[in-house]
């Protein structure tokens, strides 16, 4: 009776593939393999292997464009891309899921022209990491804090406009924190010559 | 409890000094500098200031190839040196979809929990340190000499091994290392039932402790605080048990978590930890099978497929995590390096407000910090 | 030997005897001052499970005098803007209270400075000095960490002078003297005639004890009562700010209060310098009954001072609230019950 969209307890393996590590696990993690339909090839005389299922969103339920990540091959369970004005609501929404903010990751990429920011969350009792991204253009980067939904967001922001310049809005204080109090460069930019 | 609020209604005058706890100062771990703005002795605002001992590890990170950029991991943070290689290592493997061997994997397991315990050892005596008792310190670094020589004998280095290599360990373990480590198991557990009687359930100390820098489930969810922080605040959370890495989920082992919030929480999760780590290590040494100790078919030159790829681990401190991004050359894009310290520490600012200034610094010891894991 | 013995027991003129003394209490001030240094260093060391100073001499017993000569040899900063006179003041004062004490302290049957009827009051007359001491030496170094300290070190020592006091109250009734000679003939016989074991006339005798111990601890700033000198929260608290000598004296001036506390806790509660065996080994007098009476003291006063030592190297530091709260809310009650205890006990049966 389960339906794609009800919250679903996410387990850190594909069902095929290794249920032995998901109950093994003791503590607050609840073990019940998801249940995913995989596609039949429709023609029987071509012996294809069927393409793998996608691997499932436990964020289905939210109204926001998460898609599921195969844990194994890259480390986190649910991603998505959103644009940079939605930042705030995506944490928000997040906050009231329960999770918790792990860090927050600058990537410039100069090819482009544009510098990425990627939020990681992780849930405290349930086996889920979330990673959000935006892209923001390299010649002005700004975009909007979360220190007001995740108090830790403080630091983590200082640090990347510290590294990349990107100016945090809104941010109680965004002097260095690593960097020399009257520090004016960005060394990780990819066009930064020391 | 002397209240604020009893000595300002008494018409004590209610100005403010600025108190520096510098970079150079016997109860900070390491360089880190802490703006206090008291109001006699109690604080009214604690800013810590980082960024003494920054040395761009990060940057370090986009100049090196995968193989040269292994032994920065270990300078992270030094007293927890294992599992930070095991971040980075792993991190690599899952990329490119290494099998590492099942003796090298509970080699890792084996030699990372004897590294857990002497980081704790050191937390520990260094804790007391700062709390006035000198005593302890010289007894858990007898401990820890054992541990340093059984580790000395297999990766070469006492404090940064870089033993860990993408695909395995590099050394095997002999039947000396086994021996040795199973005498330390046997020699280190009356050895916790004495600090126990002579430290842990001394009363000065629980005076100290208990019911000093609460920190609620909710303070440490919303800064991201891991390890021994939250699990003092009564969540379970430990990657070992929610992301089981390596062969984790193989071994039964307990969570030890506490409800109470303070630091005697905080003190007796860390105390409890050591005890499971032993019996980590002792299930590892009976199931230690045999077999190769580095994967085979290791591509010399390493490029890993282009995206970003992230692997966690349960350090002595809390989670630490390593995302790489790649562009699929052999040298990566991005290195991040989200240490538990950190944000550990933001948490500081907002705890410690209204606290009396011994309180506070034992809030810090409880918090167990290592200001390069901060400043990378 | 028998123009020793005169020598000792009378005849000599009085102002050489005194000088004598006083000669013999400085220079025991200061061989104390220098080798409880290495008392210290080796028990901490032997509690740590190291050994501690080897190098110098045969297991490091030259080590004070080369920590001495260290000491002497550094110049003696004083720092722009602090209150001169006051700085250079405060060592001397720290240190003056321990010396003139010692002359009323009875060493053996004949050896006492000076026989005071008031000893026991003229002694915690001039420990008070020391609390003004700390608090001069802290305020005029002009440093946050000093004041602070100075001003825990002024509510530490004003909140156990008082339980301290209380204590030694209950003993001047139990005894009827405050003559520190009397005190301690008082005690003559085997060591059950102790005043630790009176228990019939104050029953909590042995509590009263400890706590003046405890007390003695907090007056010294010893651990785990040593807050004004927590060296991880406030580097070394009101001394901070002197260098060479200055500090050497302060420490001395430490041990040598320390001596003062014991031997006082050996003179009120031990027995003193009585045999605690009796008679069992005849009772000589003169020459070899006044040496075999120091010895007995030194023995007594001595276990205090290891204890003092060995108590420091295994507990931590109490927090500031938790001294004031042990002394406010727990040691003046106790002895208060113990002063009212003893009266009771004396009025009743021992009118």
């Amino acid at each position: 009776m389960t339906t794609p969209n009800e919250p679903q307890p996410k387990v850190d393996s594909l069902p095929p593939a290794n249920p032995a590590a998901a109950t093994a696990s003791a503590a607050a993690v609840s073990a019940k393999p998801v249940a995913v339909a995989s596609p039949q090839p429709t023609n029987p005389a071509q012996p294809l292997a069927p393409p793998a299922p996608p691997p499932p969103n436990p964020l289905a339920h939210l109204s926001l464009p998460f898609k599921g990540v195969d844990y194994k091959a890259k480390g986190y369970h649910c991603e998505a891309t959103v644009a940079p004005d939605q930042v705030v609501a995506v944490a928000e929404v997040l906050d009231k899921e329960g999770l918790s903010l792990d860090t927050i990751t600058g990537v410039d990429w100069m090819v482009e022209g544009q510098m990425e920011v990627v939020y990681d969350y992780f849930h405290p009792t349930k086996t889920l990491r979330v990673v959000v991204r935006t892209r923001i253009p390299r010649d002005n980067p700004e975009i909007a804090t979360i220190y007001k939904v995740f108090p830790g967001a403080n630091w983590h922001e200082r640090e990347t406009h510290d590294f990349f310049g990107i100016r945090f809005l809104g941010h109680p204080n965004l002097t260095p924190f690593l960097l020399p109090e009257d520090a004016t460069f960005h060394p990780l930019r990819k066009d930064y010559a020391a | 409890m002397i209240t604020k609020e009893a000595i300002m209604s008494n018409g004590a005058p209610s100005e403010t000094f600025t108190l520096n706890l510098g970079p150079q100062h016997p109860a900070t771990h390491g360089v880190l500098r802490v703006k206090m703005t008291m109001d006699g002795e109690y604080i009214v605002r604690a800013e810590p200031v980082c960024g003494y001992i920054h040395r761009m590890q990060e940057k370090m990170g986009e100049n090196r190839t995968y193989a040269q950029f292994l032994p920065n991991t270990s300078r992270i943070d030094y007293l927890s040196a294992m599992t930070y290689t095991h971040g980075f290592v792993g991190a690599v493997e899952r990329a490119l979809k290494l099998q590492v061997p099942p003796r090298a994997e509970y080699i890792r397991v084996i030699t990372s929990e004897m590294n857990r315990i002497s980081s704790h050892l050191v937390w520990w005596g260094a804790f007391l340190l700062d709390l006035g008792g000198f005593t302890p310190l010289l007894y858990a670094f007898d401990d820890r000499e054992k541990i340093l020589d059984l580790l000395e004998s297999i990766t070469g280095s006492r404090l940064t091994y870089s033993y860990f290599r993408i695909g395995g360990v590099y050394n095997d373990v002999d039947d000396q290392f086994l021996k040795g480590t199973r005498e330390f198991v046997a020699h280190m557990r009356p050895r916790l039932k004495m600090y126990r009687s002579l430290v842990t359930d001394n009363i000065i100390l629980r005076k100290r402790l208990i019911d000093i820098g609460p920190i609620s489930s909710e303070m440490c969810r919303k800064y991201g605080a891991t390890g021994p922080v939250i699990r003092g605040s009564g969540v379970p959370y430990d990657v070992r048990r929610v992301e089981p890495y390596s062969v984790y989920s193989e071994f039964d082992f307990v969570i030890p978590t506490f409800q109470e919030t303070d630091s005697m929480a905080r003190y007796l999760v860390r105390m409890e930890e050591i005890v499971q780590s032993l019996r980590i290590i002792e299930q590892a040494l009976d199931k230690l099978p045999a077999g190769p100790v580095m994967a085979e078919k290791v591509p010399r030159v390493l490029k890993l497929p282009a995206g970003d790829y992230c692997y966690a681990t349960e350090a002595a401190r809390g989670r630490f995590a390593v995302r790489i991004v790649s562009d699929g050359k052999e040298i990566p894009y991005r290195v991040k390096l989200r240490t538990p310290s950190l944000s550990n520490l933001s948490l500081f600012e907002e705890a410690s407000a209204g606290m009396l200034l011994p309180d506070a610094l034992a809030l810090m010891g409880s918090l167990d910090l290592v200001i390069p894991d901060i400043d990378r | 030997m028998q123009a020793l013995q005169h020598l000792i027991s009378s005849g000599w003129p009085e102002p050489l005897r005194l000088i004598l003394f006083l000669v013999g209490i400085l220079a025991f001030v200061g061989l104390n001052a220098a080798y409880l240094v290495w008392v210290e260093r080796k028990g901490a060391a032997r509690f740590q499970r190291r050994p501690g100073p080897t190098e110098v001499g045969y297991a490091g017993l030259l080590q004070p005098i080369a920590d001495a000569a260290k000491l002497m040899s550094k110049q003696l900063i004083v720092p722009a803007g602090v209150d001169a006179t006051l700085f250079r003041v405060a060592p001397l004062l720290m240190m003056s209270p321990a010396l003139m004490s010692l002359a009323v302290i009875p060493w053996s049957q004949n050896l006492a400075a000076r026989s005071v009827n008031v000893g026991l009051l003229m002694v915690f007359a001039f420990g008070s000095i020391n609390v003004m001491a700390v608090m001069l030496g802290g305020w005029s170094s002009r440093n946050k960490y000093a004041i602070i300290s100075a001003a825990r070190v002024v509510s530490q020592n004003v909140a156990y002078e008082i339980p301290m006091l209380l204590v030694v109250i209950t003993m001047i009734m139990v005894t009827g003297t405050m003559n520190l000679s009397e005190i301690v003939t008082q005690q003559a016989g085997a060591f059950w005639h102790w005043n630790f074991f009176r228990v019939w006339v104050n029953p909590l005798m042995p509590v009263t004890f400890l706590i003046f111990f405890i007390c003695m601890l907090a007056e010294t700033n010893r651990a785990p009562f040593d807050m004004a000198e927590a060296e991880s929260e406030l580097v070394a608290g009101a001394y901070t700010e002197y260098s060479g000598m200055g500090f050497g004296v302060f420490f001395m001036a430490e041990y040598a209060n320390i001596l003062l506390g014991c031997a006082l806790a050996t003179v009120l509660f031990l027995g003193g310098w009585q045999s605690p065996v009796g008679s069992l080994l005849g009772n000589p007098q003169g020459v070899l009954g006044n040496l075999l009476g120091i010895f007995w003291f030194f023995v007594k006063m001595y276990f205090l001072v290891f204890s003092v030592v060995w108590i420091r190297w295994t507990f931590p530091r109490t927090q500031f609230y938790g001294l004031l709260n042990l002394s406010w809310k727990i040691l003046i009650p106790v002895s208060l019950v113990t002063l009212l205890l003893s009266s009771v006990m004396i009025k009743l049966f021992h009118q």
